[in-house]
């Protein structure tokens, strides 16, 4: 019961993670109709950012906003220069492009970095562990995550539904040319958006740091998982990107920790192993195929 | 009488194509470069690949992100039958097999069937959530394998000798270049006649306006699941052939990069044409060759090219041909 209530807490913040990166990717996706491989480049830049800064003695906080910066900026000189020119495109464009940036990118930091993995230290004030339940420890630091990542939920929930930039938002999701026709800046929204995914997807990837090595190409699997979030939750919509990413993490993080153990009850142990460990990485993807037999287009598909 | 012209041009581009790939193995003996026959097979391999996502790509307008599922399925087919033909029968009761007139098909049908099943759901969409979900789907069958320590995992899985054709020495490499040649000369002409056919044109239909397809009276989504399957077997065929010319298979063949690569070769090539994809594969095996002698870093360069193809270049080297 002890270790369910911790494995929980651990599928709490793996969901977290991927809400922080979903919610930039389905963001960009209803304003902009844009589909961007390139947010799993962002997020290591921004994990990269932040091991970087740590590495040189900046203090924990102010590493985190390194690397949200960093990969803002990028996604910001990225959006101007390149992405700009592919909103109007068909996905089949947009998916190559974005590709071509994921080889240039991972291998640009393979260039500066090296292929070996870096490590980030937890800092001292988030290290060690509380017994939230009663004689289970849980690390701090796993706990900051799911603050931090319910934190941006809420700031997110206040800016897209109560704020005057929001609404442009929320209008230009729906009705893109009309915003535009009624003297809106479009190219400054886009941009707007587009940094504040990039530095969500750099600020999950910096908080990643410590709990994984920092290496490259360590968005591009999580990226897959996120695709998958964002299918389940439906596209386009912020709230579907919170409930996807919540059930996804949740079923993936279960799943690894209790599958094996079934599968032991009912057949041989080494058999069980490997046919556990397929079976829970498979997890998320048959929890895809049974979301989309009943909805095809998401537990909360976006309007339009 | 444009049509006419380009119509002559494919025919023109097709026999010269396949004068260049018969004398290619005589060319490389000529030039001192042997290993100009195998890039000349990994080329024919991958075009088999690029030529059926086309098929999705190009012609039905289906913007499919996991073909490498299919060719690695057919590709694990070949290891995994050969596996099992060197030791105990799967299951104890299915054997193995190395003669390729039984595994070919049989790598092309397990392809075709993951295909249909596959398609079946992610056609339930379409758009931006059809391209995630069928990456995913292929990350899924990744993940299978890597699981799979039977066969290798991560490591992969290696076999001894090539699957068996009468007449055809299975340590010669010119030979079996030109059964790649051949297969891709069948496939060539098996997708030219598709396209044709009414079949095709009710796909270029659906590529054009799905909606029109609807109202005169088509319900698309079994020619799309058609579509699917068939691109997916032509990828299966794909991966068994690559399985041969390695004798080594690995999760790496279903990687999603692996996605991709087919993706950029059809779109490099020239969407929605006979032969783009086949040059796009030309292009990709040379430049990829090319690149890593020159230097370690060579996606740094790759990945620039792609983007200003997709921005200035959108219809392919065959469209700036055009």
């Amino acid at each position: 019961m002890t270790l369910l209530l911790e494995q929980m807490l651990n599928g709490l913040q793996f969901g977290v993670m991927l809400f922080l990166l979903a919610a930039g990717l389905t963001l960009v996706f209803g304003v902009m109709g844009l589909i961007n491989l390139a947010h799993s480049s962002l997020y290591m830049i921004g994990a990269f950012g932040a091991a970087w800064a740590g590495s040189r003695g900046v203090a924990f906080p102010l590493a985190l906003l390194a690397g949200a910066g960093s990969a803002a900026l990028t996604g910001l000189v990225i959006e101007v220069v390149v992405l700009k020119r592919l909103y109007a495109r068909d996905h089949m464009d947009q998916v190559l492009a974005t590709f071509g940036m994921i080889l240039f990118f991972n291998e640009a930091m393979a260039m500066l970095f090296g292929r070996q993995p870096l490590m980030a230290a937890v800092p001292g004030f988030l290290s060690g562990s509380v017994e939230l339940i009663p004689r289970v420890p849980y690390p701090i630091y796993r706990l900051a995550i799911i603050a931090v990542g319910i934190a941006v939920a809420g700031l997110l929930y206040y800016l897209i539904s109560h704020t005057r930039a929001g609404m442009l938002v929320r209008a230009g999701a729906t009705h893109r040319e009309m915003v535009r026709a009624l003297g809106v800046d479009i190219g400054l929204l886009t941009s707007g958006v587009f940094a504040l995914g990039a530095a969500l997807a750099g600020l999950a990837g910096a908080m990643t740091g410590p709990l994984l090595s920092v290496q490259v190409g360590m968005g591009d699997r999580i990226l897959i998982t996120t695709f998958v979030v964002i299918v389940v939750g439906g596209i386009g919509s912020v709230r579907g990107a919170l409930a996807g990413s919540l059930l996804v993490g949740m079923v993936d993080t279960l799943a690894r920790a209790f599958l094996p153990g079934v599968l032991k009850s009912v057949m041989v142990a080494t058999e069980a192993d490997a046919i556990g460990a397929g079976l829970s990485s498979m997890a998320i993807f048959i929890l895809m195929a049974a979301v989309l037999l009943i909805r095809p287009r998401g537990l909360f598909p976006s309007h339009g | 009488m444009a049509k006419g012209f380009a119509v002559r041009r494919e025919q023109v581009l097709g026999v010269a194509g396949l004068l260049l790939a018969l004398v290619l193995p005589n060319l490389a003996v000529a030039l001192g470069k042997p290993d100009l026959v195998t890039l000349g097979t990994q080329i024919a391999i991958y075009a088999i690949g690029a030529v059926s996502l086309d098929l999705l790509i190009g012609y039905t307008g289906l913007s499919s992100f996991g073909h490498a599922a299919f060719f690695g399925l057919g590709g694990y087919t070949v290891g995994i039958l050969a596996f099992h033909a060197a030791g105990e029968p799967m299951f104890g009761v299915i054997p193995g097999a190395t003669e390729a007139w039984i595994v070919w098909p049989l790598a092309i049908g397990v392809a075709g069937v993951a295909a249909l099943a596959i398609g079946a759901l992610s056609l339930r969409t379409e758009g931006v959530s059809f391209i995630m979900i069928t990456l995913a789907f292929a990350e899924m069958f990744f993940f299978l394998f890597v699981s799979l320590k039977t066969y290798g995992g991560d490591d992969g899985l290696g076999f001894r000798r090539r699957n068996g054709l009468p007449g055809v020495a299975p340590r010669d490499d010119v030979a079996f270049y030109y059964v790649c040649v051949a297969a891709l000369a069948a496939v060539l002409f098996g997708f030219s006649r598709l396209v044709g056919s009414r079949f095709g044109r009710v796909l270029q239909g659906i590529r054009q306006n799905p909606r029109r397809m609807g109202a005169i009276g088509l319900s698309t989504y079994p020619y799309k699941l058609a579509a699917f399957s068939i691109a997916g077997a032509g990828a299966g065929l794909a991966g068994a052939l690559h399985a041969n010319l390695l004798r080594f298979v690995s999760p790496d063949m279903l990687h999603w990069t692996m996605s991709g690569d087919f993706m950029i070769m059809v779109v490099l090539g020239g969407t929605g044409t006979l032969f783009g994809p086949v040059i796009g594969a030309a292009v990709m095996v040379l430049l990829q060759s090319w690149l890593a002698q020159w230097t370690e870093h060579w996606m740094i360069v790759m990945g620039p090219v792609l983007v200003l193809v997709v921005l200035f270049a959108r219809r392919g080297i065959l469209g700036l041909l055009r």
